[in-house]
């Protein structure tokens, strides 16, 4: 059952593709920012942990649990001091200060943690697998899969059951008037984007122990992020986790067929959705 | 009693622009006499100056006029670098002609690119150029006659041979290695020289006036009829076939090919992006600002690596936050001085006075 196995992989790892996605698509939500550095601030929250677990000799899920309110902090900040500045009707300075920022990280961590591939190690957990029907899992990436699912269900209960995700959904729809009724766009910015800092150190805690990543890993997460989105629909966080799991499927697929083409395959899964269904697959936002 | 007709003028000169062309003119003479006058090693830097302002011209007119943001110009580079390969390696034609057949398969390389990118919206183009510079990379570098994903090197015999390299040994009576490195360099100013006036001459035509149109107001501009996909689609396939032939002359100056340095994202488009912001994007000067503020800084932080960049990206983000228009707005903003002007000035006529417009023209 070789194809199954490779299809299950693919799954798998989509869960991993929609948590990288799952941080920008709420970003991109609420105001409209596409972040260009949004992957090398995963790389960046995989160092924190990374740094963490080696210092202090914690697991790595301690560590993430550590680097969470921190990578909040600075996500908060980030937004409210620096991006805050650049929203407006014209795109191009928000693109071209988180495409600075994206540089800045990168050779931040070049010189912080040099060019050396890194990994987080989750000691026996890495190799564990159990049986799933005919077919074998490892422990880590179904864990992967099922924290994905359970940040897109809270990230919904969030945004559509509590007064926060309501002033998230009416600046979202309109800051003049929600300013009126009492909320502070700036800060909600800032918590949103916070928030979205906190889902990516959950992404980071897998990037980094389910492989080798480097300072310079950002940008092909950013894309992989960005694919995902695109594939399942702007608008939608179940149509991203959708997203991520038809690129993970294509990625294996590709591998099992020639080691070279995993992300070649990938992209070209995500350019025939662009061709026939340019809104995505299960498109839900008007614009 | 007769009615005066007034005999009102359009026009975009002003004060500065007379002696800045004599100005221009002259430069432009000293530069093409540059590679008698220097060593090779300043020659070379040179051509790494023009040709980065070339990009960088590029780069702004996407941006900066057709308000196409892409952050994957490095599809084209590379693009063109690897068909000037191809036609040399597997073809057999002379570099120089294959520096101009690249810039024509980099444009048509543009049609299929275009097709998927324009789909996108917004920031969401962004980064959808990157997907599709990824995609050609990842396909080139399976392209084995050409060295598959370790890259390859153009034959000696195929530079030494270069069409005018005989004809300057002969002439002035250089070695094969500098007369071809005085080639490139003079290509690379003629393509400069090119792409500014091509530039500068779409920006003051109806056509520029129309892309102005739709930078500051798509639906205006398109209630009173400018076709705004159409202009940007001719943008983007004119920025195509520019930045194709740059790609390929830089690559025939290098003379060594690879995937991962043909498609760089911080060499061919993020220092192409820093200098375009620093220097001030949308105008034709800042880039040229840009360029030699990024050849200073270059050489003067060359030995710090990664701060460097680190260095670069701070002050790209400083200057957009508070000097959007970059260096050359605020000299522009204080002193009024336009050497390419582009804004229409309407002269004569029963007026006496003369229109200023705002900042924006």
């Amino acid at each position: 059952m070789n194809w199954l196995d490779t299809i299950v992989q693919g799954v798998l790892l989509g869960g991993l593709y929609a948590l990288f996605a799952a941080g920008l698509s709420l970003v991109f939500g609420i105001m409209r920012l596409v972040n260009l550095a949004h992957g090398d601030l995963i790389v960046l929250a995989a160092f924190v942990i990374l740094a963490l677990v080696t210092t202090l000799g914690v697991s790595p899920f301690v560590g993430a649990l550590m680097a969470a309110p921190l990578m909040f902090a600075a996500g908060w900040a980030l937004q409210y001091f620096l991006l805050n500045r650049t929203l407006g009707k014209d795109i191009l300075p928000p693109l071209l200060v988180t495409f600075g920022l994206s540089i800045v990280i990168q050779n931040g961590l070049l010189e912080g943690f040099s060019a050396d591939s890194r990994r987080v190690s989750a000691g026996s957990l890495e190799s564990a697998s159990i049986a799933l029907g005919p077919v074998n899992a490892g422990i880590m990436p179904l864990m992967t899969f099922l924290s994905a699912v359970a940040v897109i269900v809270c990230l919904n209960q969030l945004i559509y059951r509590t007064a926060v995700g309501r002033a998230f959904r009416a600046t979202s729809d309109d800051p003049v008037t929600a300013g009126l009724m009492g909320i502070r766009p700036q800060r909600i910015f800032a918590l949103a984007t916070g928030l979205a800092m906190v889902v990516v150190t959950i992404a980071a805690l897998y990037l980094g122990t389910r492989a080798n990543f480097e300072p310079t890993s950002g940008p092909a997460r950013l894309i992989y992020a960005f694919e995902a989105i695109i594939i399942g629909g702007l608008g939608s966080l179940w149509g991203t986790l959708a997203g991520g799991v038809i690129l993970g499927i294509a990625q294996t697929v590709g591998a099992a067929i020639n080691p070279e083409w995993q992300i070649l395959t990938g992209h070209l899964a995500f350019l025939l959705v662009l061709l026939f269904k340019p809104r995505g697959l299960f498109p839900r936002a008007v614009d | 009693m007769s009615l005066v007709v007034p005999s009102w003028q359009v026009e975009t000169r002003n004060k500065t622009s007379v002696p800045f062309g004599l100005a221009a003119l002259a430069a432009f003479l000293l530069a093409f006499a540059i590679p008698f006058l220097v060593s090779r090693g300043v020659v070379q830097d040179l051509f790494f100056i023009l040709t980065m302002l070339v990009l960088a011209q590029n780069w702004n007119l996407l941006a900066g006029y057709a308000g196409l943001i892409s952050v994957g110009q490095q599809a084209f580079v590379g693009f063109g670098a690897y068909a000037m390969f191809a036609c040399v390696i597997l073809l057999g034609v002379d570099p120089i002609a294959a520096v101009l057949i690249a810039g024509v398969l980099s444009m048509l390389l543009a049609i299929p690119t275009a097709f998927f990118t324009f789909r996108l919206q917004g920031p969401y183009f962004a980064i959808g150029t990157w997907v599709i510079a990824e995609v050609v990379r990842l396909l080139l570098a399976q392209w084995k006659a050409l060295g598959g994903g370790t890259g390859t090197s153009l034959p000696r015999d195929a530079t030494r041979d270069m069409i005018g390299v005989g004809v300057m040994r002969d002439v002035f009576g250089m070695k094969a290695s500098e007369a071809g490195d005085a080639l490139t360099y003079w290509l690379a100013l003629i393509l400069l020289v090119l792409t500014v006036g091509f530039v500068y001459r779409l920006l003051r035509s109806k056509q520029g006036l129309g892309l102005a149109a739709v930078r500051d107001n798509e639906q205006a501009a398109r209630a009173v009829g400018v076709n705004a996909r159409r202009m940007k689609a001719l943008v983007y396939l004119a920025a195509s076939f520019i930045t194709g032939v740059a790609g390929a002359l830089i690559y025939v100056q290098k003379a060594r090919i690879s995937p991962d340095a043909a498609f760089s994202v911080i060499d061919w488009t993020a220092y192409v992006i820093f200098i375009v912001v620093i220097g001030g994007i949308g105008t034709v000067e800042g880039p040229i600002v840009g360029v030699i503020l990024f050849f200073f800084l270059q050489n003067l932080l060359a030995g710090y690596g990664s701060w460097y960049l680190l260095m670069l990206g701070l002050i790209g983000i400083l200057v957009m936050l508070f000097a959007p228009r970059g260096l050359w707005g605020l000299v522009s903003d204080r002193t009024g001085i336009q050497l390419f002007p582009v804004r229409r000035l309407l002269r004569g006529g029963s007026l006496n006075q003369v229109h200023k417009g705002g900042p924006h023209g």
